[in-house]
Order: C-alpha cells, then structure tokens, then sequence
C-alpha cells in the first residue's frame, strides 16, 4: 500500500466500509438475478455519486474533488474486491478524456453532471474482440459519426458516449443514430456492440495527438486498481479457506507444498501492488505515465490470471460451485484481462516504447 | 501530493547541499569519477589505490559512508532527507559511496540495536571509516538452510570462551580482520543455545581455505576454529541470545541482498545487447519478435520489482518498521536477476560462453563467471525455499508443516 495522505486514508477506509455493508458480493448476485442488460444498481451508483466518488478526478470548479487517479484507484480497488457492478470507472475515463480534451464549454456541461452523478458516461475506442486502437474505422463527416464500436462496457447505462474515431475523440450523446446490441459476457455485467449511424458527433479538440493514448493510460490504472482488488480479495480468501479445511486429520495450510504456492502468490501480489500503484501515480504526477501504466496493466493481467486459477484449484471442488465467489471473480478476471490491452499488446508497446 | 518543504527548510536543504558540493570538489579525485565500489574492493581483493584510499579517508572521516548512522559512533548523523541530498550530489557529481562491505550492510545496525556501549564504540566507528572488515561465522557444513542445528562450541572458561567448530561459506574470511559468529554456548537447547560472538580472526587457532566456486572464484572460505580463546567482552547481548539477534542481522542481509544477483543492477539493457548481438530491423526494432516479447515481458516485470523495493522502503520508514513485503524481496529479486543473466548470456550465443581467452572481451566473461556465481543468490542468505518458509508462516500465518 501506498504511503497515504490522511484524505486519501479517509476516502479508502469509507469505500471499504461501504463496499464491505453496503455492497457485498450479494449485492451483485442481485443485479445478475435481475438479468438487466444496464447490469448495476441505480440506487448504489447514485450513494457512490452522493459520497463524490464519482467527481474524484474533477476539477473543483466542475463539481468534483480534484483528488487524481491515486485516490479514484483506492475507492476503485475497494469496489473490486466486492465485485460492485457500476459505471464509476466507465465514467470517471470519460470525464478524464473531457478534462483532456475538451473546450470550456463542453467541460461545463458535462462534467458537472457527471461528478454529480446525473449523468453517466463510456468509453468506446475498439471495434471488435481485440484492443487495438490503431484499427480504428469509425469516422466522421459533418458532425455524424457513422461505425460501430465492439463490446463497450457499461454502454447500456450511459447517456453519454466518449468515441474514437479516425481523427479523434468525439461525444455522442444516446438516442438517434445510436444503436445498441448486448453482448452478455461470462462476468454478466453490461456490454453493448454499438452501431453508429450518422449519430450526431462533436469533437474534443484539445489534449494534442496523444490524446487517446492520454486516456487509454488512464484506463489501464483504473482497471488495474479493480483487478488489484480482486485479486487481494481472491488471495485472502483462499488463504482463509487453506486455514480452515482439514483433510489427512491436518488443516491445508500445514502442508508445505500449499505454504510454498501462497508464498509464491503472496509476492505476486506484492508486485501487482507496487504496479498499480505506481501506474496510479505516474497518472497524477505526468512523469512516464505511458510505460507506468502498462507495466500496471501487464502486471495486473499476469497476476489476476495466475491468482485466479490458483483461487479455484486451492479451493478444491467447492470452488467449482456457483454458490462460492470465487468462480466470480474468475470470470470478471478473465474480462478485463483484454481490456485496454492484452498482454501481448502491452508487451508490443513497452517494447517500442522501449526503442526495441 | 509531493511533500512541500516550509521556506525555512528549503533554505537549509538547500544550505546543505551547497555543503556537499563543496566537499565533493574539495576531496573526490577525479581518476575516480563514474566508477563503483567493487565488491573485491570492499572486502579485500584488490589492492587499493592511492586515490581510493584518500576518497575513502575523506568519506569516512566526515562519516558520510554511513550518512545516517549516529555521530557520536563515527556516522554522519544526517536526517533521511540530507543522506537523500548526499546521494543525488554523489551521483551528480560521478562518485560514489567508498564505505561498503559487511560491515555496513549487516554487522553495524545489529549492533547499533543489541550491542553495548563500549561495543559500539569500539567496533562502530572504523566501520564509519572503513577501516576494519567483517566477515560472517553463519553457515556450518551440516547448518545451511537449517541454521540453528550449528555445532560450532564456544566453552565457558570463566574469563573467555574456548571455541572450537567449523564454519563456511564465510565470504570474504580470506582478508576480513574480524568475524561476527554465532556459536552454541548450550548444547540442550536448539535455539536458546546460541550466542552472538565477535572473533579477531588473527587469534591463534583461526585457520581459513578458500573454496574455488563453479564461477572460477573463490569469494568463500571455509573457516576453521581450533581452542580459539575469545574474551567475554566480546559477547554480544546476552549469552542464548544469538538465535534472536542473527535473525535480526539476515533481515539487513535479505533486504540488501534482493537487488544483489548479477545483472540485476547497471550494466546494459537487454535490449542493448540484443541489438548488439542480434539481428535489428531497418526500423530499429529486434528483428527476432520471439526474443523481442521475451525482453519487454522480462523488463516489465523487473520495473514491478524496483517499484516493490522503491515501496517496501517507503512503507518501513512511514510505518517505523520492517514492511511485511520486505520478506518477498530477496526471493523476487534474485530470480529475476537469474532470468538476466540467463538471458544475457543465451542472446550471445556461445560467444557469451567464454571462459578465458583474447577472443572474448572483458564484459563477455565477466558475464559468464556472473551467470554462475549468481546460482548462489537463490541459495544463500536464506534459500528462496526458507523464504518461502518464513513468508508462509511468519507474514501469512500458516500452520507449521509437521
């Protein structure tokens, strides 16, 4: 962990009572039960809006709390660990890429409503299964947006849309032109293809030519910091679970050969820690962002992966069983393992970020 | 986030550091400038040379090696603020720290923390001033991984104890002037049996052998001790307090040891030397993509660790203790530095397989004697199995395995 500030403290200490009362596991075996596409509980993201997790990374003068990506990674990491389903990390990129790239004008009519909670917005940039925003199709032409976007999540909920196209980012709000199509995942949380046709488009035209690389940093440490709470939650409770079951007249944990792979697991997660975190901050700080956050996000996927699959086998059978979590986070794990960048891509990038 | 320094602390930092380039421009030769502290240097192995010897003098009279060690004991006595100060100018300025050694790495806060007052003024400062060198009477032949079965007998006979044993792996033994040792003072108690003991090793009965290691090297000895006489005053703590106190020394041992393994710190990248070696694409990349992923996913997970080091040290200091990931360092430090020099000698080919010879340059054979001698890093100071032990049960609470 970090060395906090006692703000920071604060903000993470109410995210996990919250998180741990208020939005147990339960709470998203609820939402998936109801089988709506939206996928999240309007009530829990309007008290998240309500308590400003939603303004975390907005300017004071727009509603938010100015408290950077540190912080929105704490409250992130914290909702991780419950497997909260809401649209707080789809929303806060999109009011980065705004902040970024947007004029005065539209970051005074967005960004309020956003850090209050009245709106909520998404990121659509890839426009199929893989990340790769160098493929990028969608394109505009007099203001209209025609292309369709692949798998964006939280797409169901969200009144506003942050797009890539050719040329740049532009803001689509919901309605003509905008076509949604589920795509039901095995995490059971919303994703949409969306077909674009000639929706009516307006660009960000600040924030330069690295503006989407700019937001793509960002959405890598956000999803870092919820894969970094799984994967703690996932650790803790196995190690919970190897102290509690007794075969061979013994508890699991004496056995050396578990001892020795919670050992291995234990400074996995230190790493995944440390990634995060740093990508975190690179954020906030502006000094080497792009490599900080791919090592967060390539660290994140190794260690979710392996600390997945680690949970289930180390839990036995009973692990196998939909009534435990742990399968749950199995499956979230496997769905934002792609997100913003399999680790293949990330190498790639690292590497030529490398000069290599 | 960053810290703000109030005016009045800006001024004296900055007072501080303006200190600091004066005293490099004043004392640090500059024959000297962009080389390291080699470990032969510190414990003995090679020669030192006029300009080494007054940079140390110079380092070690201010106690600057020892930036923040106590004044009273030779050390600088600088808060953590101006040790950081005197690190960037040193860096700055192409020179480097010329105190190393046991001595500062393991010996010197163990005895700051358990040692007594005299001992500390005796032993403390030519530590400071680089003048003394230690060695370690850990191992024994049948007490590696398993310490605490060591055999070597210091006997009660009154006014000294009469030791008599075997030690090994002692790094350095072949030069060092003095040995930290734990030995058995009482054989009916594995662990409350054990003493921390301080050995001149010019006392009649110590008898050393280097051991010729699969490097090619000998940085090993084997250390005899036959009716060694060593005084009581040179008892540290109590008697049956050893097993405490040398687990608290390898706790200095590890943290300093995660970063040690060959190829872990300096030296070229990765894919420097595959560039060098390999073929590169008109574009500047690795023109093999297998070995070109095989990197990034390497580097990757090495910046993870020096962000995990960078936070076990952030977390220590914050909280005024050891940070429990502390304990994960030396094992995820010395693999990765394994897999380096694994990797590094593998793009070379067989031109990275030199053993001797003009056909092979400097770095090419030092890069094969580092592979091997780096085996050792995952061996000793506690095999990455005991860490896996002491991780399990100590960090995460894990039943004893029976």
């Amino acid at each position: 962990m970090a060395v906090l500030n006692e703000e920071q403290e604060m903000l993470r200490d109410m995210a996990r009572e919250w998180a741990t009362n208020e939005s147990p596991v339960t709470e998203f075996r609820k939402v998936r039960a109801s089988g709506e596409p939206e996928a999240f509980d309007r009530a829990a993201y309007t008290a998240m809006a309500e308590m400003g997790w939603a303004g975390i990374i907005i300017p004071e003068e727009h509603g938010g709390s100015d408290f950077g990506f540190l912080s929105a990674g704490l409250v992130v990491e914290e909702l991780g660990k419950t497997l909260t389903a809401s649209p707080l990390i789809a929303t806060t990129l999109a009011a980065s890429a705004i902040m970024l790239g947007g004029s005065d004008e539209q970051k005074a009519k967005w960004l309020p409503k956003l850090a209050s909670g009245e709106a909520i917005a998404t990121l659509a940039v890839d426009e199929g299964p893989h990340h790769d925003p160098s493929e990028i199709e969608n394109s505009v032409s007099g203001g209209k947006l025609t292309g369709t976007k692949g798998f964006v999540a939280e797409a169901h909920g969200a009144d506003l849309f942050v797009v890539a196209a050719k040329d740049g980012l532009y803001l689509v709000e919901k309605g003509d032109g905008v076509t949604l199509t589920t795509r039901r995942l095995t995490d059971q949380r919303s994703h949409a293809d969306i077909a674009f046709d000639g929706a009516a488009a307006e660009k960000l035209e600040n924030g330069g030519d690295s503006l989407l690389d700019d937001v793509l940093d960002r959405a890598r440490v956000l999803t870092a910091a919820e894969m970094l709470g799984m994967a703690q939650i996932v650790f803790d409770t196995t190690l919970d679970y190897l102290k509690q079951r007794v075969q061979f007249n013994q508890v699991l944990s004496s056995f050396q050969a578990l001892q020795h792979r919670m050992a291995d697991l234990f400074a996995d997660l230190a790493q995944m820690r440390s990634a995060v975190e740093a990508g975190l901050q690179a954020v906030d700080s502006g000094v080497g962002a792009s490599r900080a956050a791919i090592v967060a996000k390539a660290e994140a996927n190794r260690v979710l992966h392996t600390m997945s699959n680690e949970g289930i086998q180390l839990h036995g059978g009973i692990g196998m069983t939909d009534e435990y979590d742990i399968g749950l986070y199995l499956k979230r794990a496997r769905v934002l393992e792609p997100a913003w960048g399999a680790t293949g891509y990330l190498k790639n990038r690292f590497a030529t970020l490398g000069g290599y | 986030m960053a810290t703000q320094l109030e005016p009045e602390a800006r001024d004296s930092a900055d007072v501080f550091r303006e200190e600091v380039r004066q005293f490099i421009a004043d004392n640090f030769p500059e024959e000297l400038r962009g080389k390291g502290l080699s470990m032969a240097g510190v414990e003995g192995g090679a020669k030192e040379t006029p300009s080494q010897k007054s940079w140390r003098e110079a380092m070690g009279g201010r106690g600057w090696g020892t930036p923040t060690w106590p004044k009273e004991y030779g050390g600088g006595g600088l808060n953590r603020k101006q040790a950081a100060i005197l690190n960037e100018e040193l860096a700055r300025a192409g020179a480097y720290n010329p105190i190393g050694g046991m001595g500062i790495m393991m010996f010197g806060p163990t005895l700051l923390e358990y040692g007594s007052e005299a001992q500390k003024q005796e032993h403390i400062p030519p530590i400071c001033r680089g003048e003394i060198r230690w060695c370690q009477g850990y191992s024994e032949p049948n007490a590696g991984s398993d310490l605490a079965n060591l055999q070597t007998m210091a006997e009660d006979k009154g006014d000294h104890y009469l030791v008599n044993g075997q030690k090994t792996w002692t790094s350095g033994g072949q030069w060092a002037d003095k040995c930290f040792a734990i030995v058995r003072t009482d054989r009916s108690d594995k662990h409350k049996g054990i003493s921390f003991l301080l050995i001149d090793m010019d006392s009649p009965g110590v008898e050393v052998r280097p051991i010729t290691m699969i490097s090619g090297t000998s940085p090993f000895c084997e250390t005899f001790f036959t009716d060694v006489k060593v005084p009581k005053d040179n008892l540290v703590g109590e008697e049956g307090q050893g097993w405490t106190i040398g687990k608290r020394l390898l706790q200095h041992e590890r943290t300093n040891l995660s970063g040690a393994a060959p190829g872990g710190r300096g030296g070229a990248s990765l894919a420097d030397i595959a560039k060098k070696y390999g073929r590169v694409n008109t574009d500047g990349t690795l023109a093999d993509p297998v070995l070109r992923d095989r990197i990034a996913d390497f580097e990757i997970r090495w910046t993870s660790f020096l962000h995990t080091a960078r936070r076990a040290v952030e977390e220590s200091k914050a909280a005024g203790g050891v940070s429990e990931i502390s304990s994960a360092l030396k094992k995820l430090g010395t693999k990765l530095g394994q897999e380096r020099a694994e990797m590094t000698i593998e793009i070379m080919g067989l031109q990275g397989l030199g053993w001797e010879g003009d056909s092979f340059s400097p770095v090419e054979l030092a890069g094969v004697r580092a592979w091997l001698y780096g085996k050792a890093t995952t061996i000793y100071g506690g095999s990455t199995e005991i860490q896996n032990n002491v991780i399990a049960k100590r960090v995460l609470g894990m039943l004893d395995h029976q």
